[in-house]
Parts: C-alpha cells; sequence; structure tokens
C-alpha cells in the first residue's frame, strides 16, 4: 500500500512536470515533509488560482534551496480540483489520507473551503486560505491569511465616507450570487446603516457567476447616482464577470471622479486582463498592492519574476497571503521541531512575518492574520496608487459586530476560550 | 498634445512679458506638496487664476506626468527610454532628461481628479478647440456657481459651435437658477426644461423643493420636471430596447455559427464554445504582433485584421475536428455531444498550457470606446453598436453563401437528401468538411467581437455554449431566419425582465418560459425543412 501511494506520487510528479507546471522535485519519501498544494487548475476558477499554485511551489523551491526544513526536503504534492466542489473534498481527503501531507495551501472560493472543512476536521489536517473572504468562521484546522471583513470590506467604505474619499452618501452594493457577497453586503449594509444611511440610498444588487451583459445593471447604476448624491459602487463581484462589467463601465462613461467602484476581488493579476486606461481612479481594498514600495516587496516581485521566467508577471494580495502563511508555517515547524499538526498549531499563535507590504503580520489566536489595509486607485498602467492606508496592523475579526448573531461569539484558541464560536469559554470553571 | 503647447506657447508670449510677482510661479510648485486635501486647494487656486498657462501643469498632473524633482521643484516628465525627458511646468522649456528614479511621480486620488477637471474647466472655457469648450461647459452645468456667470455671458456671445452653444446655454440657465430676479430665473426654467437630462431634472428639483423660494417659481420648476420625467421615461424604454437588440446580437452572433454546424448539419458540437474562444485569442494575437511591429497609431487597426485571421484559425480547427473525429460519429449524436465535449476539454487545457490561465488583455480600438447620447439617459455604446452592425453583416453574409453561391446550394443538397446528392455527384465529404469549416469559422468571427466586450479567457467558451444551443433550438432547428429571432426575442425579453426581476430570477424565468414553449412547440418558432426534420 506504501509503495502503490509512493508510485502515485512519483507519477503526480511526472504529471507536474510533463505538464510543465513546475519544480516539484523528485525525492525520496523517507527524507520529505510533504505540502499539499490544493488549486484549481482547470476550470472556471484556474484563472485565479493557478497563480497561487505557482506561489507555493516557488515557496517550496525557496526553502529548499535554503537548505530544506528540520534537515528535509520540501516537496509540494500538487493535486487539481478542477474548480469542481465536490472534488475539492476529495481530493483534500487524498491529500492527507494518502500523501500524509503536513499542511495543505489551498482554496478559493468560500464554497471550496466550506466543502473541504470537514475532512481537515475529521482528519485533523491544517489548511491555510489565502483569500479574503466573508468571516463569520473559525476552525481549529485552518489558519485564514487573507482579510477579514473589517480588514477590507469597511474601511474601504469609511474611506469613502471620508472627505478625501468624496464624502458618498448613497452606495451600490454589487455581488455575485453566493456565500462571500451576500454576508459582507449583509455586514456592509448593517454598517452604513448604523452610521446613518438611509434603506432608500442603498441599493443592492445580485448576478450570477460568469454574468456577461452588464448594460442593465451599469445603466441602473447611473441612473441610482444621478439622484444628485455622491453615489460609489462596492463591487463583490467575483471571478470572470469582472472584465465585461469594468468594460462596460469604461464603454458606458462612467468616471471614477463620477461614480467610484470599489472593488474587493480585483487585483494587479485581474487588471491584466482589462486595458485599464479608461478606469483610471477606480478603487480597490486589499492589505498589499504590487506598488507598494520597500525592500521586502522588491525582493519578492524578483523572486516571483525570476521562478515563473517572466519579467511582466503581477503579484497580488492572496500571493502575499500565501507567502506570510507559508513562512509562518515553516517557523512554526521550527520551533515545534516537527511537522505534527497540534504542535504546529500551537507554534503558530503569535508567530510573526515581515510581509512584503511593509508591516509585520502576525497570526493571532482566532486563527485569522493582523495586517494592515489598503485602498488602491487603478493607474493606466494596471497598477495601483495607494491612496490611504492604515497606521499600523488591523486584528482580524472572525466574527462581525455588525450581524447580530455573529457579534457575541467569540473566536479564541487558546486556553481558557480553545472555541472558534462560543459565548463562554470552554474551560471556565477550571479557570478559577 | 502638439497643438496645445503651441497654443500654450503663443499664450507665453502674450503673458510673459510683465514678469512681476507671478501668483502662477508661486502656486505650481505646491501641486508637489502636502496631502490630497492640499493639493486641490491649490488646483481650485489655479482654476479661479484664470490664467492659461496653468492648463499644461494640471493636465500633467491628471496624466500622472507631473513629478517632484530632488530639489523639490516641479516639473512635466514624458517617459523616453530608460529615463525621463523633463520640461518646466509654466514655460514648457526643456530642462533635459533624467533616470526614472530620481524624480517622483505626485500621486492623485478621485478628490484631486475632481478638482482639476473643474479647474482645467474654467480654464478652458475660451480654448480654440471646441472639445475642450464642451467638456468645460458640461463641467460647468455640474457645479453652478455664481461666479461662473460673467464666463458663461462672454463665453455664449462669442461660440459658434451649435453643440457647445447648447452646453453654454443650459450652463448659464443651471447658474441663473441661483441668482437673478424671479424673472430670470423662471426664464432660466422655462429655457431647461427643454433639457433631457438628469442632472438638469436633480437642479430643478431643488427649486421646486426650495423652501425660500417663491410659488410661481416652485410651480414653474413643477411643470418643467413633469415634462423632463416624461421625457426620460422615454428614453428609458429607448434604452432598454437598444440594450435588449445588443444582448440579442450577441446571442445570435455566439449562435449562428452553431445554427450551422447544428442546425444545417446535425451535429450536436459541444466544442462550438471552444471555437469562439479561439477566435478571441486570435484577436488577442494579432493584437500583440500590431503592437510589436508597427507604429502606435496602426495598433488600432488589428480588429479589422483579427477578423478574418479569426476565420481562418478556427475553420482550420473544425475542419481538422470534422475530419478526424466527427466524420467517424454521423447519425450517432450521443457520441458526438461525448466525444467534443471531451474536444473542448482539450482544447481548453491546450489553450491554458500555451497561454496561461490568467485573462489575456484585448483592448478596444479608440474607435469603440466610449458611446453619445442620442438623448438624455439613453446612451449608446460605441462597441455595442459596432457589434450589432457587424453581427448583421455576418447574417446577411450567410445568407448570401447559403443561397447564391454553388456551395451554398450544395449544402443545402446534402441537408436536405445526403444519399441522392451523393448520387448527382456532390462531394459530400468535402461538403461537410467545408460547411463544418464555415460555422467555426463564423463562431472565430463571433469570438473577435465577444473579445470587445467581456473576457478573453480559456473559459469564454462555456459561459456561450447553453445561450447558444438555447437560441438554435428555441428559433427552429435549421432555419437561420428562426436563429435571428430566436436571438433578439430572448435578448429583448432578457433585458426587459431584468429590472424588474433581477439578473438571477430574470434568466431562471427566460429558461422556464423556453422550457414551456419547447414543449408546445417542438421544432421552434420557425419550424425545419429537409429530411433531417422529419428523421
Amino acid at each position: 500500500m506504501v509503495k502503490f501511494g509512493d508510485k502515485i506520487a512519483r507519477l503526480g510528479v511526472i504529471g507536474a512536470l510533463a505538464a510543465g507546471l513546475g519544480a516539484a522535485q523528485p525525492a525520496l519519501a523517507q527524507g520529505t515533509i510533504k505540502v499539499g498544494v490544493l488549486h484549481s487548475l482547470s476550470g472556471t476558477m484556474a484563472i485565479s488560482e493557478t497563480t497561487l499554485k505557482d506561489t507555493i511551489l516557488m515557496m517550496v523551491d525557496d526553502v529548499n534551496r535554503k537548505g530544506g526544513l528540520l534537515g528535509k526536503k520540501v516537496e509540494a504534492v500538487v493535486v487539481d480540483p478542477a474548480s469542481n466542489w465536490p472534488l475539492f473534498a476529495e481530493k483534500a481527503r487524498e491529500l492527507l489520507a494518502k500523501e500524509k501531507v503536513a499542511a495543505v495551501f489551498g482554496c478559493w472560493t468560500s464554497v471550496s473551503r466550506k466543502s473541504v472543512l470537514p475532512v481537515f476536521e475529521e482528519l485533523n489536517g491544517l489548511l491555510f486560505y489565502p483569500v479574503q473572504y466573508e468571516g463569520e468562521e473559525s476552525s481549529r484546522n485552518v489558519f485564514y491569511t487573507g482579510a477579514a471583513p473589517n480588514q477590507q470590506a469597511i474601511p474601504a467604505v469609511e474611506y469613502l465616507m471620508s472627505k478625501d474619499g468624496g464624502e458618498v452618501k448613497r452606495w451600490v452594493l454589487a455581488g455575485t450570487d453566493y456565500v462571500y457577497p451576500r454576508t459582507t453586503n449583509k455586514i456592509l449594509e448593517a454598517f452604513l446603516k448604523a452610521k446613518g444611511v438611509k434603506p432608500e440610498d442603498i441599493m443592492i444588487n445580485y448576478t450570477p457567476f460568469g454574468h456577461s451583459d452588464w448594460q442593465t445593471i451599469v445603466a441602473d447604476i447611473k441612473k441610482f447616482a444621478s439622484a444628485g448624491k455622491k453615489t460609489a459602487v462596492v463591487s463583490t463581484i467575483n471571478g470572470d464577470a469582472n472584465v465585461p462589467f469594468y468594460k462596460e463601465l469604461a464603454n458606458a462613461g462612467i468616471k471614477a471622479t463620477d461614480i467610484p467602484v470599489v472593488a474587493f476581488s480585483v487585483g494587479e493579476e485581474e487588471l491584466a486582463g482589462i486595458d485599464t486606461r479608461n478606469l483610471v481612479g477606480h478603487l480597490a481594498a486589499w492589505n498589499y498592492f504590487q506598488s507598494v514600495k520597500n525592500a521586502d516587496n522588491s525582493a519578492f516581485i524578483k523572486q516571483w519574476q525570476s521562478f515563473i521566467k517572466n519579467p511582466k508577471r503581477v503579484t497580488n494580495d492572496p500571493m502575499e497571503a500565501h507567502y506570510i502563511g507559508f513562512k509562518m508555517w515553516t517557523q512554526a515547524v521550527q520551533q515545534a521541531g516537527s511537522v505534527e499538526v497540534d504542535a504546529v498549531r500551537q507554534a503558530m499563535y503569535g508567530q510573526k512575518v515581515a510581509a512584503p507590504s511593509g508591516f509585520v503580520a502576525a497570526m493571532n489566536t482566532n486563527h485569522h492574520l493582523s495586517k494592515p489595509v489598503m485602498i488602491g486607485e487603478i493607474r493606466g498602467d494596471g497598477q495601483f496608487d495607494i491612496v490611504w492606508q492604515t497606521k499600523g496592523a488591523i486584528k482580524a475579526d472572525a466574527w462581525s459586530p455588525f450581524i447580530p448573531e455573529s457579534s457575541k461569539l467569540v473566536a479564541d484558541w487558546s486556553y481558557p476560550w480553545v472555541c472558534g464560536n462560543c459565548t463562554a469559554p470552554k474551560f471556565k470553571s477550571l479557570a478559577n | 498634445m502638439i497643438v496645445m503647447f503651441r497654443f500654450l506657447a503663443c499664450l507665453w508670449f502674450l503673458l510673459a512679458a510683465p514678469a512681476f510677482a507671478d501668483p502662477l510661479a508661486d502656486l505650481i510648485p505646491k501641486l508637489g506638496r502636502g496631502g490630497f486635501a492640499d493639493k486641490a486647494e491649490v488646483a481650485a487656486e489655479l482654476g479661479a487664476l484664470g490664467d492659461g498657462r496653468a492648463i499644461a501643469a494640471l493636465r500633467a498632473l491628471a496624466d500622472g506626468k507631473l513629478v517632484t524633482r530632488a530639489d523639490g521643484s516641479v516639473a512635466i516628465a514624458e517617459p523616453a527610454g530608460e529615463g525621463v525627458k523633463l520640461a518646466h511646468p509654466l514655460t514648457g522649456a526643456d530642462l533635459g532628461t533624467s533616470a526614472a528614479d530620481t524624480v517622483e511621480r505626485i500621486r492623485i486620488n478621485n478628490r484631486l481628479r475632481a478638482a482639476i477637471a473643474a479647474a482645467l474647466g474654467a480654464l478652458q472655457i475660451f480654448s480654440p478647440n471646441p472639445e475642450e469648450r464642451l467638456a468645460a461647459a458640461r463641467e460647468a452645468a455640474k457645479a453652478p456657481t455664481p461666479e461662473l456667470a460673467l464666463a458663461l455671458d462672454k463665453a455664449l456671445a462669442a461660440e459658434t459651435v451649435p453643440a457647445v452653444r447648447a452646453a453654454l446655454r443650459s450652463a448659464q440657465a443651471a447658474v441663473q437658477l441661483s441668482v437673478g430676479t424671479i424673472e430670470q430665473r423662471i426664464r432660466a426654467v422655462e429655457a431647461l426644461s427643454a433639457a433631457t437630462d438628469p442632472q438638469v431634472r436633480n437642479l430643478l428639483r431643488q427649486v421646486a423643493q426650495a423652501a425660500e423660494a417663491p410659488a410661481e417659481l416652485r410651480a414653474a420648476a413643477e411643470t418643467a420636471l413633469r415634462s423632463i420625467e416624461r421625457r426620460l421615461q422615454l428614453a428609458g424604454l429607448a434604452e432598454i430596447l437598444f440594450q435588449g437588440v445588443s444582448l440579442g446580437s450577441v446571442l445570435l452572433l455566439a449562435a449562428i455559427g452553431l445554427a450551422i454546424t447544428f442546425g444545417v448539419m446535425g451535429v450536436i458540437n459541444m466544442a462550438h464554445g471552444e471555437m469562439i474562444m479561439i477566435g478571441a485569442y486570435t484577436a488577442f494575437v494579432v493584437q500583440e504582433i500590431f503592437r510589436a511591429y508597427l507604429p502606435p497609431d496602426a495598433v488600432d487597426l488589428y480588429l479589422p485584421a483579427a477578423v478574418p485571421a479569426a476565420f481562418l484559425a478556427a475553420a482550420l480547427v473544425g475542419i481538422a475536428l470534422e475530419r478526424g473525429v466527427i466524420r467517424f460519429l454521423y447519425g450517432r449524436a450521443l457520441e458526438t455531444l461525448l466525444a467534443t465535449w471531451g474536444i473542448s476539454l482539450m482544447l481548453q487545457q491546450a489553450v491554458r498550457s500555451v497561454f496561461g490561465a490568467p485573462n489575456k488583455e484585448v483592448a478596444n480600438p479608440a474607435w469603440m470606446t466610449g458611446g453619445f447620447e442620442p438623448v438624455g439617459g439613453f446612451f449608446v455604446a460605441y462597441n455595442r453598436l459596432a457589434i450589432v452592425v457587424f453581427c448583421f453583416l455576418v447574417l446577411g453574409a450567410i445568407a448570401l453563401i447559403l443561397r447564391r453561391t454553388a456551395f451554398g446550394l450544395h449544402v443545402r443538397a446534402v441537408t436536405q437528401n445526403r444519399d441522392m446528392a451523393k448520387a448527382m455527384g456532390i462531394p459530400v465529404a468535402r461538403i461537410d468538411a467545408l460547411t463544418f469549416g464555415l460555422g467555426s469559422g463564423i463562431a472565430g468571427m463571433a469570438g473577435v467581437a465577444l473579445s470587445q466586450i467581456g473576457n478573453v479567457s480559456p473559459n469564454l467558451g462555456q459561459i456561450y455554449i447553453v445561450d447558444s444551443f438555447m437560441v438554435v433550438v428555441f428559433g427552429g432547428v435549421g432555419s437561420l431566419l428562426g436563429t435571428l429571432a430566436g436571438a433578439m426575442t430572448l435578448g429583448v425579453i432578457n433585458k426587459l425582465l431584468e429590472p424588474v426581476a433581477g439578473a438571477v430570477l430574470g434568466k431562471i424565468v427566460v429558461l422556464a418560459a423556453i422550457i414551456v414553449f419547447i414543449q408546445r412547440r417542438p421544432r421552434g418558432l420557425f419550424a425545419p425543412r429537409g429530411r433531417a426534420a422529419e428523421g
């Protein structure tokens, strides 16, 4: 059985090499530490996730070049869940049960994360999830290295409300119809109402995945904005639908100075597919932009472009999240002296990494990061100008205080709470 | 640009002579200091000065070309090779070249951008370029302040271009709404009531709701509002219809190729979407070639060149597909479906391996960017209009090929009775391959058109495959006219439903309606002729 698994692994590696996927090393099972890469390499999400797979391969390559981890080589086991949510769970099980990987780096959409979650909890695996998401979750087996709503959505809206942001009074919340936009918009709606925005000044609109005809919605936005109050669009539109949306915006002559659009799922990688000359000034909120100027970021960009052998490739926020996650994991493994999941998990708390964003990212006991928040405006060359950023790193809220049901919940995996969604500590009686 | 510099140079000679304390020279360096708010104030002051020499600096600031140098002074930078070529912000004098990292680009945000636009508007109202004057007049109508009144009067007296005159007059009326005597204000209201513009409506609404305004003024505003609202409603309806036709023509383009391969030949081609994708990628490749080898002015011509290229590329793939796989599967619908489905996945992955997974950027040529408003509230985008026209040209061309050429005659003969056609000496196998190539090639041309409004990604085809089958089945298999009617009906119904039901529910309603319709009329809108229909 071991031999068979070994064969499969080698086949996998050969397959990866044959497909030109990169630099996975053929290695002996004994002297290696395996990490799983669970990103879609085909299907609708391949567009975004392939880059993240390459990011992890780059990090593995880097660790091996520096002598490996605990004296062993690190080996990436790449699988392709093909943008198919149930297949994510199957592949996760394969990685954990058969490949016995020490940690998995993967998933993009929330629905894929929800699909693999039971597998990771059952087999006690470790998942590093690198994408901004809706929050309202804290699993013992997942480290969330992307932004929670209070690290992206709320600061972006606050910026637009400020004088520098244009004192927006009227809001369009446009999103793709699935769990991330719906939850985020629920939080934003509650937040806006708490700030005194009237219900008639909020327009909420959902579109299916891959929506390609934006004429009506863009015309509606124009109409909604023509009521005389400063209007902004908060976009949680995800994936393929963004390109036709932005093309329609540009052709409808909507300028950022008239109706700014702030997006939470559009970064450098997505803009690479759009001619941005007519989109100058529209915004995005992230924890990292490629245009950040510091030594760590220059090194990160250089490392990426030389690894991928293309000096034009861009970096983006989820890549930076993977960078932070992988570094933290290697640090935690070294600290624990083992790749054993329980030991590594304990060592993760408080782990710090000097991130390319120029700030120190730290892992909290709610399994989320403290990261800075940045607002960028799109430039003509597809990059962002940072127009606002937080003074320091912001700690992620796993549970939003703006949703009544979740405002009382606490996520804290340290003693005495040891819980991801509790109203009282698990070990309250013993603590006294 | 050059014209503007010449204009500036003239201005410079006219104005620079008495060079005493120059407030402009003091203000310009301030653009490089402080936060966005400070810079926005400086921009506003520059606008208020009314000195045309500030235009170049403001323009450069808006375009991200204004930089601060190491000594804190401000310059206009043009990229030149590795470094940048610097020019004085006021005089335009050459300040030499320097390395790109020795200067710091002055960053701007939307607030500052708006302040710059307003300042430029104030400065450009007397510009020799009518387009700039038009922009300035529109900017003035957006923010009508009493200070503008005098400048507008003067500009209006000198203006000869009708479009600019109209814009100036409505800007003037917008200003007079808030200043002047009651008679003047009522006259302004009456002048504005002829406009069809949401912005004017907002201005009038403010007057109608203002408590301190006299009753007769408010009544006049109410009347004007009602007529504007009525016209806006009509314009909105026209816009929905145009959107429907536009969506219909997108559907039609995606479906015409399928109407031939599926409709005429009866092949269920699941790889049809990938032919569209191949066309879109061909457009990308042609664009890249144009960008690499041709001068920048000619790059916009890549689109006309991409159309035949995409036709050829997709047609060749289609012919290879027919000769290699499909011809062995004629008459076995299920196997064809599975085989072409597999091929579609292979083509997707092949494109992903060659071009990479991320989207590719296919830019709209300048002549297809933006749009125009025939009346306020009814916006027509050029790229949409171009696609509607292109779609009908393609449809017409196919109708001609099928009706008026020997090849078309052969195609129809093979469709109607394969064995008889063979007996008459028609090379059936060749006709099959060519027909399939024609259908695929048309899908390729559709890909070029679709690259102008959407993604160019390996998944592009999957977005359109379901819609294409829907159009062909709904319109009636085997009928080009049916495909046209089906596409337009679906497009317009979709757009009529969308504002009421939302995009998600609208799509579901349309699907449900089609299912019911197909139950009642299994052969679609236009019943097909020929043997395939009976068999």
